[in-house]
Parts: C-alpha cells; sequence; structure tokens
C-alpha cells in the first residue's frame, strides 16, 4: 500500500513576539509552558510534523492553550507561520511550500480545497447574513454565478445538516449554538474540499446535540471520503471520531498513533494523565 | 505458512506516575493456521487480553514478532507494521471482539451494523441487506433492531458486537472472552455462533476461562501458566 499524503505539514512553527537571547535557540530555550519570561514571547506552535491521508480522520487534543487552533488557524492562513512547510497533493500544488505562495493563491486553495469549521461560529459565519446567504457567499467564493444553482445548493446542504427548511432564509445569529455549528459545516462542505478543519465544533453543546453534530461528521466522511483534522480537548470525541491521533502540549506533539491505542497504551507521562483523568 | 505466528512476543507497561515499568507478558509463541480456533486460558492477570490487544495494535508491542499472512500486503509483523495499514487491515480483514461495546451515542443497532460495512465502501442498500442478516443470523430479536443498545443485556451487546465484526466478513476475528458474565442459554448461542464462523473458514483467537465449554471446537489451547500449545484432542477434559 503506497499512500500518499493528501496533506504533509513539516516543522510549523508560530511565535507570538520577536524572542529574546534567552529564548531564541531552539535547542536550549528556557520556557514556562510555551512562554519565555524574559521577552513574553509565546511559542504557541513549535516544530509541528504530522501527514494528513485521503479519507481519515486525524484527531488533535491537548489541554487549553496547547497551541490547537493556533495551528489550524496557520494551516488556513488566517495567520501566517514563523515557519515552516506544507504540502497538498494535487496536481497544481505538488512540491510546492503553500505558506510561501501569494496571498491570490492561498485564498484559491481556501475556496477550493480548504473548507474549515471555527471553534467560535462568528468566526465562520457573517450573523447578519441568512443562511442560505452565508452559503452562497462561499460558493461565489468558489466560481459559482447561477443564482438558482447557489440557491438549490444550499438548500441541499442546509437540509442535510438538518436545518429546517422554513428557517433557512434565517440569520444564524437567531439560532442555537448546536444550529450555528451545523451552518458552518454546511458552509465549509459547499466547495466540495477535500480537506475540512474542525475546531472544538462540538463543545459547549449539549449532550444530544453533540451526539447529532459527530454522526453528521462521521457520515461525511462515510459518504464523501474528505480528510478531516478534528481539533478537541475532549477524548470522548476523538474516541468517537479520528483514526489516529496527535497529543499537543505546549506546541509540541509529543505523542500520536492509533487513536485506541494512544487511549488505551498512552507512552507520554503527559498523555497518561490525561487518560487516567478521563476514567 | 501460518496465518498468525507470534514468536518471543512480550509486552511492558510504564506509568509514569508511579515510576514504574512491570512485564505484563513475555515469551510468548504460537501458531495458527488458517481456518484454526486457538483458545487461549489462564488465570485473570495473566495477560490474555494483552496478547490479544496486541495483535489489534490497541497496544503497542514492544519484544518480538507477530507476523500475520494478509491478503492484501503479505506476510506483514503487525508489532512494526505502519498504522495506516493497521488501519487498512482492522477495516477489512481483523476483527476484535470484546464484551464492552464502545460505539457512537444515539445510533440504532441497525445503524451501527450497516455503518460497518459502509465504512467498507459498500452500497447503502448492500449494507442494509446484509446488516439485516447479519443481525438475524446471530438471533437478535427484530424489536431491537432500531433501538440504542446502551440499554442491551450483556448477551445481546455481545451478539451485536460480533454481529457488527463478522458483517465484514474478517479473515482474522479475536475474541476477548465472548462468553464471560453469561447464562448458560446465552453461551450455547456464542459457541453455535463460533462454529458457524468456522465452518465459513474463519480464523478464530478467542480468550476463555472457561475452554471446556469449547470442546471440539478449538483446535489448539494456549496456556498462559506453562506457555505451552496444546493440540486440541489432547486437551479434551482439560482442567484450568
Ligand atoms: N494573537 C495572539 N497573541 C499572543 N498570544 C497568542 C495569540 N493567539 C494565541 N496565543 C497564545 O498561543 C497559545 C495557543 O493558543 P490556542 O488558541 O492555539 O490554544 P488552543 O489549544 O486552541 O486552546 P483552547 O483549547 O483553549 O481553544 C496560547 O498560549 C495563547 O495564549
Ligand atoms: N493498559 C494497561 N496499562 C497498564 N497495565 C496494564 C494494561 N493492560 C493490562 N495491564 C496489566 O497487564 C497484566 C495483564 O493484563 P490482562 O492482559 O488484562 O490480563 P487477562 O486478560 O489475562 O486478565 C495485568 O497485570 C494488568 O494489570
Ligand atoms: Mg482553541
Ligand atoms: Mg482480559
Ligand atoms: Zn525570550
Amino acid at each position: 500500500m503506497r499512500e500518499e499524503p493528501i496533506l504533509q505539514v513539516k516543522n510549523l512553527r508560530k511565535q507570538f513576539g520577536t524572542g529574546c537571547v534567552e529564548c531564541r535557540e531552539v535547542e536550549n530555550r528556557k520556557l514556562e509552558k510555551n512562554f519565555c519570561k524574559s521577552c513574553g514571547t509565546v511559542y504557541a506552535c513549535q516544530d509541528i510534523s504530522f501527514d494528513l491521508y485521503p479519507g481519515e480522520i486525524l484527531g488533535i487534543v491537548g489541554e487549553s492553550g496547547s497551541g490547537k487552533s493556533t495551528m489550524m488557524q496557520c494551516l488556513y492562513f488566517d495567520s501566517d507561520v514563523s515557519s515552516g512547510e506544507a504540502f497538498i497533493n494535487t496536481s497544481e500544488l505538488e512540491g510546492k511550500n503553500v505558506f510561501e505562495l501569494s496571498s491570490q493563491q492561498k485564498r484559491a486553495i481556501r475556496n477550493h480545497v480548504y473548507g474549515m469549521v471555527y471553534q467560535n461560529p462568528v468566526h465562520g459565519l457573517k450573523m447578519d447574513f441568512s443562511s442560505v446567504g452565508n452559503i452562497a457567499e462561499k460558493l461565489i467564493a468558489a466560481g459559482n454565478r447561477n443564482v438558482a444553482e447557489m440557491e438549490a445548493t444550499s438548500r441541499r446542504l442546509l437540509e442535510s445538516v438538518h436545518i429546517p427548511l422554513h428557517r433557512m432564509k434565517e440569520e444564524p445569529r437567531n439560532f442555537s449554538g448546536g444550529m450555528q455549528q451545523r451552518v458552518q459545516i454546511a458552509k465549509a462542505l459547499s466547495n466540495n474540499p477535500p480537506i475540512l478543519f474542525l475546531d472544538e465544533v462540538t463543545t459547549g453543546l449539549d449532550l444530544s446535540v453533540q451526539a447529532n453534530v459527530l454522526d453528521l461528521i462521521k457520515k461525511i466522511q462515510r459518504d464523501l471520503g474528505i480528510s478531516m483534522i478534528v481539533v478537541s480537548h475532549d477524548l470522548a470525541v476523538i474516541r468517537m471520531l479520528a483514526d489516529r491521533t496527535i497529543v499537543l502540549l505546549n506546541g509540541k506533539i509529543i505523542e500520536e498513533g492509533l487513536t485506541d491505542q494512544v487511549l488505551e497504551d498512552p507512552q507520554h507521562e503527559y498523555t497518561q494523565q490525561l487518560v487516567y483523568s478521563l476514567l | 505458512m501460518s496465518m498468525l505466528e507470534i514468536t518471543d512476543f512480550g509486552k511492558r507497561f510504564t506509568i509514569h506516575h508511579l515510576g514504574k515499568t512491570m512485564p505484563a507478558i513475555e515469551h510468548i509463541n504460537f501458531s495458527l493456521e488458517a481456518g484454526e480456533f486457538i483458545g487461549i486460558v489462564g488465570k485473570s492477570g495473566s495477560g490474555k487480553s494483552t496478547i490479544l490487544k496486541s495483535i489489534y495494535r490497541t497496544y503497542l508491542p514492544d519484544a518480538g514478532e507477530i507476523l500475520y499472512q494478509s491478503d492484501r500486503f503479505g506476510e506483514v509483523d503487525l508489532a512494526k507494521l505502519s498504522e495506516r495499514q493497521i488501519l487498512y487491515l482492522r477495516k477489512y480483514e481483523i476483527g476484535y471482539v470484546s464484551q464492552f461495546l464502545s460505539v457512537m451515542p444515539r445510533t440504532t443497532c441497525r445503524q451501527l451494523v450497516t455503518n460497518a460495512l459502509l465504512e467498507m465502501g459498500e452500497s447503502e442498500e448492500v449494507a442494509l441487506m446484509e446488516a439485516e442478516k447479519s443481525l438475524a443470523h446471530f438471533e437478535l430479536d427484530p424489536k431491537l433492531w432500531d433501538s440504542y443498545p446502551n440499554t442491551f443485556s450483556g448477551g445481546e451487546k455481545l451478539r451485536l458486537n460480533i454481529a457488527m465484526a463478522t458483517v465484514k466478513k474478517p479473515r482474522l476475528l479475536l475474541l476477548d472472552e465472548p462468553t464471560a458474565s453469561l447464562d448458560q442459554q446465552s453461551k450455547v448461542k456464542v459457541r453455535e455462533i463460533i462454529e458457524k464462523l468456522k465452518n465459513k473458514g474463519t480464523t478464530l483467537v478467542g480468550i476463555f476461562h472457561d475452554i471446556e465449554f469449547m470442546d471440539g471446537l478449538c483446535d489448539k489451547v494456549f496456556d498462559m501458566q506453562t506457555r505451552q500449545l496444546t493440540v486440541a484432542k489432547e486437551a479434551v477434559g482439560y482442567e484450568s
């Protein structure tokens, strides 16, 4: 089985601050968690490398502040990396570090290759556009011009995430958290992206709504074969969804493996604490 | 060539907060031909589940070899195979059944079995049909098919687990105490299920605390205490 990853991330680094003599050297920087006490620089992502394979769900777990959202924002080009590479395995992009592309090329990748569901729906949705309008916006960005067709696509997508027909013209700011997340998912799927990023999509939802969203994500994987990176601090969510899992601590990958293996036979001290506290 | 050959296998656990490393099992050797059924016996804590979980790679093996004859990849060492390849084998070749049910919440019994097939790329229509056949085959009451399994009895959960695993027609099936805590009648049912699977040519590794119950079905018995492999005819009347 010679399988190529659809997305390859190599040595992704993201720091907030310029660094100082105490922390500039990667090998022996003295940090308090991810923070340099001398100059206040935050090393949010330190040397993150992984492969994402076609059709798989890759889980990312880690405590608050471990760098999960920062990593997702870097991958989605919402913020620039400090250094590192990412390669997308399509014929046009082969061999190109996508972090170094022009902003126009990055926009094209967001419009055609990526979908993103943000931890906070405010970042993923225009709260004063209708739900259909939100999706149409993404479809227009992806090059669609046919209004009737876009409306039909929006309806189909919103229906697939169980937003009732009579509420589709409504603005998502009127919706519950779970509904907003589902509109975000519908929007993220509208350009048929081969790669989907999901940041804490079920956090803060009550259990039955959460089950609903988890089921939807699994269904998307089964039916559409989309590759996904699913970020969560909730191991139960990761257990349900992810084939393989990466554990982040202070911006570094400290463990990775098959999800059940990471949960049942954790190797790293920190992962053991994380898992035992769940039992 | 054997279907499964375990050589000098060992597994230890390091618990960091105790600062301890404990060997769970050491120097395990046994092998199994295609279509055979091996029973593993031994007292609680002797490492039976550890062997099974290591074959399935839920546990990360750390010594020895677990050679498996894969349909897709040829001979592979499950202890070292890439995670992506392990995932492939779990999807298409190797099944694992325990007495515990851990499934997606709020998913019906029927949907769970159907999903197992959809994940393999089966069409919706075929998946639904095969799922029903499988549930009927393992004698789950049709009244239960559209309910959530968290309220099922131990025996029902077990049969659902077996249905989910076997509907995929695995070549190798791992069974961790499939008769534990079942009443006599349910145990007889499990025996019949294993017999059916065996007749279909499935290679089976099972953990049993009451191996006598599998008399006449088991081809080999591996005893954790003596680390000896016995061929079944000699194992008749075996006492643990
Ligand atoms: N714009 C910023 N300026 C300075 N520091 C930042 C900035 N954004 C994030 N950080 C810091 O980077 C680190 C990682 O934050 P991030 O939001 O990625 O964490 P997370 O893993 O997503 O946490 P949570 O589970 O709480 O969402 C934190 O220490 C955070 O304070
Ligand atoms: N995930 C684990 N972490 C730490 N120790 C474990 C783990 N799984 C099993 N062990 C230990 O390994 C030994 C064998 O356990 P197990 O394989 O479950 O035995 P059996 O199935 O024969 O009852 C026991 O001492 C058990 O405590
Ligand atoms: Mg976050
Ligand atoms: Mg056991
Ligand atoms: Zn500094």
